[in-house]
Order: structure tokens, then sequence, then C-alpha cells
């Protein structure tokens, strides 16, 4: 196996009194595509710019690309790619202008930044607006302008901090697509999100974080065969019945949540808790049976959902 | 090279040979973005630079200077006033590219945000800072030297060193203020704050349009701590030879390169703070 490009142990971080990140522990190999699963406030943007060697830490190991970046800073940079939570492109710039003010900053020759800039422009399916204004930019485009800038040095790690949290379906599903041929040609992604579709699709492998812990670590699928069931069955009695509905459904599937609009049963077969639901003579409002996902692990580690 | 297959130590290799040329040249790199942003006010700044020393030379040469027919200093009152205007010009147009520029920087675009998580170092982006302003003040100081040429305020070829002091004060005024901006967090109307509260009154009280003397002793202390007055004092010295003792000037000198010195090392320190929070 591969040595690790990212290497982190008991990685801490904290902002006077407040731990942001708790010892946090993990590696990343080279090609693997890894994901930071967790509600806001988790500590996933403090661990991303502590992996893109930005943010100091407090106490821990850490090495990116075999270094650390306490010494070498700017040495692990020049390889990183960077996608910050929220788009920083500089809007007194065309789109253009972006790219190539970005590839200098790595000190990268006129001519390379400039022929890669119409590559990445073209990749990143913005080659017709390159000479637009940022500001005209629809809110996945400027995402796929950020990704495109962060792939000005080829870099060998990509970090992508919740990269398409406000975006709407379509363009959601533009960028996976962008992040899925990124992630063929053997690019390294490491990716937040309080997305569990997102997490499912993008990651190979990846760890549930709260408030700055990791609660569980594993390939999506590993993870739902350890903390869910393989099926869910999703019952609606209205709010003011919920709790009653609960004591009649006692013993059905391996373990049953109530949330506040739902009566969640966790089932191997969820056809056959139905069964057994209506032949008791319950009666809800609605029933659904769906696949387990992660938000069902998420919700399994720590009550709560992931995006309240 | 397959990606996967690769080890750690060709990563590792790679990296240390991409850091080593930033670490050389990345305040250079940085330094272009800051020319490029310039680039898109570029007519405005032009403008400006011409048109800050026709007006004043308009107003003062041609109309004070008129009415104030006697020497100041021993010299025309033209004479006098030049070396100030001069340094105030510089002073003003550093202080106005360190203020909003900078804030922009930090706040509205959060451009050095960006900038730090490629390989420049916090210090690197704001020494870019001070070559950006250095590459607005200086031809700002030349083309206003040029004009004082036409307006015959200057005495000899050697009063050219002036544009020396000028630009000196400029980057005084750009380090200072740049380290305050760099800690603003909020825009509560600083800015304007700082040109009008800081910078005016340092142009007024600071022997620009008189000499320091003039004013009584309570008000003198405005002086001596203005970087405008030991500039401008320093460019009398240089534009016409004003006599003043040898130690004087040597104080003008340090206390100009002391104060640069302690606010660019101030805004180097506080954007490492902000940048690597
Ligand atoms: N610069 C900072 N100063 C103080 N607290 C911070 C700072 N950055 C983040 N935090 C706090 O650390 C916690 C984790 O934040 P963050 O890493 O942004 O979480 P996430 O990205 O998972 O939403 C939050 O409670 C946040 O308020
Ligand atoms: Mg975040």
């Amino acid at each position: 196996m591969p040595a690790p490009v990212i290497s982190a142990r008991n990685l801490r971080k904290t902002y006077k009194e407040f731990v942001a990140v708790d010892e946090l522990s993990f590696e990343v190999t080279a090609g693997e595509s890894f994901g930071l699963l967790g509600p806001n406030g988790a500590g996933k943007s403090t661990t991303m710019r502590m992996l893109g060697a930005v943010s100091e830490r407090t106490s821990g190991d850490l090495q990116i690309l075999g270094l650390d970046p306490n010494d070498h800073g700017p040495e692990i940079r020049s390889r990183l790619g960077v996608v910050p939570q929220a788009d920083n492109l500089d809007s007194e710039l065309r789109v253009r202008e972006n790219l190539l003010v970005y590839g200098r900053y790595f000190g990268i020759p006129r001519a390379v930044v400039a022929r890669r800039a119409d590559e990445l422009l073209e990749f990143a399916q913005l080659a017709d607006r390159a000479k637009a204004r940022v500001d005209e930019l629809s809110g996945g485009m400027k995402r796929r302008l950020t990704i495109a800038r962060a792939l000005v040095n080829e870099p060998r790690i990509l970090l992508l901090d919740e990269p398409t949290t406000g975006l709407d379906p379509q363009a959601r599903h533009v960028l996976w697509d962008r992040l899925f041929r990124l992630k063929e040609q053997g690019t390294t992604l490491v990716l937040t999100t309080h997305y569990m579709d997102e997490a499912e699709q993008l990651c190979d492998r990846l760890v549930v974080v709260d408030k700055g812990v990791i609660l569980a670590e594993g390939s999506p699928a590993s993870l739902i065969r350890e903390y869910s069931s393989r099926e869910v069955l999703e019952l609606r009695f209205g709010s003011d019945r919920n709790a009653d509905a609960v004591t009649a459904l006692a013993g059905i599937g391996d373990r049953i949540e109530t949330l506040p609009d739902r009566v969640l049963i966790f089932a191997a077969d969820g056809e056959s808790a139905l069964e057994e639901v209506s032949r008791r003579g319950i009666e809800s409002i609605t029933s659904l049976v769906r696949r387990s996902s992660l938000e069902d692990v998420f919700l399994r580690l720590t009550g709560r959902t992931l995006v309240e | 090279m397959t990606v996967t297959g690769t080890s750690e130590v060709d990563y590792r290799a790679e990296a240390l040979e991409a850091g080593a040329r930033v670490r050389r040249f990345g305040s250079w790199y940085a330094a272009e973005h800051r020319l490029r942003s310039m680039r898109a006010f570029g007519l405005t700044l032009v403008l400006l630079a011409f048109a800050n020393p026709l007006l004043y030379l308009l107003s003062l040469g041609l109309g004070l200077a008129s009415l104030i027919s006697s020497d100041v200093n021993g010299v025309s009152y033209l004479t006098f006033v030049a070396p100030a205007l001069l340094a105030s010009a510089a002073l003003t147009g550093a202080a106005e590219e360190s203020t909003y520029p900078v804030l922009t920087g930090f706040k509205f675009n959060a451009v050095f945000f960006s900038m730090a998580a490629s390989p420049l170092a916090p210090k690197q982006i704001a020494n870019a800072v001070f070559v950006g302003t250095a590459a607005r003040v200086v031809p700002t100081v030349v083309v206003y030297y040029g004009i004082l040429v036409l307006f015959q305020a200057v005495p000899s070829p050697f009063s050219a060193l002036t544009i020396l002091s000028a630009s000196l004060v400029g980057m005084v005024a750009a380090a200072l203020v740049t380290w305050y901006t760099a800690t603003v967090t909020e825009d509560k109307g600083q800015m304007a704050v700082i040109m009008r509260f800081i910078i005016m009154p340092m142009f007024l009280f600071s022997g620009t349009f008189f000499p320091l003397a003039q004013l009584p002793l309570y008000l003198q202390w405005i002086g001596w701590i203005s970087p405008l007055w030991h500039a401008s004092e320093l460019g009398r010295v240089l534009s016409y030879g004003m006599a003043e003792p040898a130690w004087l000037t040597a104080t003008h000198v340090a206390v100009l390169v002391v104060l640069l010195v302690i606010g660019w090392v101030g805004a180097r320190r506080v954007f490492h703070r902000r940048l690597t929070a």
C-alpha cells in the first residue's frame, strides 16, 4: 500500500477555550476520495484549513505529502488545490484573469498559465464566459470557476469545502460530474459536506464528524451496514400521534427512531415491517420504504439529523 | 507516472522544489495581482496624478503666491511650498491606496485569503501590497515633480532628489495605514476617519504652507510627530538647500526610516495573524 498523502494524528484546534477540532486521526491515500461528513459547526472547515497548511494546529501531528505544515507551508500549498467554503474569487478581475493571476502565485510561467487557463475554462464549461465579470456568473458557475482556479497548479490533492452547498439540484449535478472526472483521472479528493447524497456519490471513504470528533469511519456502504439496517420504513402519524404510535410499534424491525415529524423503523426487510404494522392495525398517514442512507447512520450516531 | 503508485517521496520532492521558488519570489508574484487590479482604475489614477498637482499649483502658485510677495525661508513662496506639496501628494495617495484596497483584500472579496491558500506566505502578501502602493506613489510623485518644474517651483536639477524624500513618506504612510487597516474586521467608516482626522490635519499642521515656527508652541508638536513635516523639511533641504543643522536633517531621515520599519513589521505581523487563524 502506498504511503498516505495525508496523515493526521490527534489533530486539534482550539480558539481560546473553545475546542473546534478535537483529536482527529485519519489517513488519506493517493488517488482516494475522502470525505468529512458532519453538520454545521462540526469542525469541517477548521480541519480543511489545517489540511490546507493555512491554519496552524494547536496540537497533534500532521503530515501532508510527507511534510509538516508548520515547517513547509509554502511547499505543501504549492501542490494543493483549495476550494474554500465561500467563493473568494476576485470580483475586480474577469473570469479568465482570475485564473491567470492565481497561477502566477505559484510562479508558473505566464505562457503555461495561459494555456492551462483555457483548458480549465473548457473543463469548467466556462469557455464562453472567459471575459465576463465574476459578478455576472451564477452560483454554480462561480463554484466551477473556483474549482478551475484550484486546478491551475495541477495539484496532487484537491480540498473541497462544501463544494455544492447553496446550489440548485441541476448545478450540483453538473459539479458532481466534474468532480467525478477528476476522481477518474486519479486526483486525490478531500471534501466536506453535510449532504449524505453527496458523500455517497463522491467518497470512497469518509469519517462522520460531530462537535470536533470522529464518530465513525468507513466506506458509505460499510457505514450503512454497520450503523443502520438495510432498509428503513418511514411512517407519518401527525406530530401529536407519534408518541402513541411508537408504543404500538414496539418490537417491529431492529430499532425505532422518533423524529418530530415521522417515525423511522430500521429493518432488513422494510416491506415485511410494513406488513406487520398493518397486521397490528396501526394506521399511518403515509408510509415509505427506502434504502438506508448515511443520514440514518448520522441519526444513529448522534440522535440528530444532518441538516436541521 | 501513475498517481496511486507514486511513493510519498516523489510528492515530497516535488513540493519542496515548487515551494522553494515561491519562497524566493512570492512577493513579486503577489505584486502582479496588485498591479493588475490597479489597472482597472488606471485612467482614474493617471488623471488624479495630473489633476491634483495642476489644481494646487494653479491655486497656490498663481493665486496665493502672488499675495505673498515676501520670501519665505529666503526663497519664493512657491519654492518653499513645492517640496511639501510633493510630500503630501505622496502621503495622501499612499494612504488612499492602503485603506479600501487593503480592506477589500481582507473583507469584500477576501482576495488575501485566496492568496493565503496558495503557496504565498502572509508576509509576502503584505509585501505585495507595499510594492503595489509604491507602483502608484512613485509615478505620481514623478509626474508631480514634472509639473513643479513647469511652474518653476524648483530651483535646480538637484531638486529632483525631493522625489526620494516624498516617495519615502509615501511608503511610511503605506506601512502605517496598511498596518492599521489590516486590523479592521468591521467596516464602520474608519477609513474615512483616517483620511479626514489624521491625514488631513497632518497636511494642515505640518509646516506645509508656512514654517512650523509660525504655529503657537502648543501646536508645534503635531509637526514633530508628523512624518509629513519631517519629509517636507527634508525635501526643502534637498530642493533649495534650506539651512538647518545637520543633526536635524539626520533626525528627519531617522524618523521616516524608523516609522517605515515599524509600520512594515507591524503590518506583516497582522497579515500573518489574520491569514493563519
Ligand atoms: N476563527 C474562529 N474563531 C473562533 N471560533 C471559530 C473560528 N472558526 C471556527 N470557529 C468555531 O469552530 C467551530 C467549528 O467551525 P467550522 O470548522 O467552521 O465548522 P463546519 O465547517 O463543520 O461548519 C464552530 O463552532 C465555529 O464557530
Ligand atoms: Mg464549514
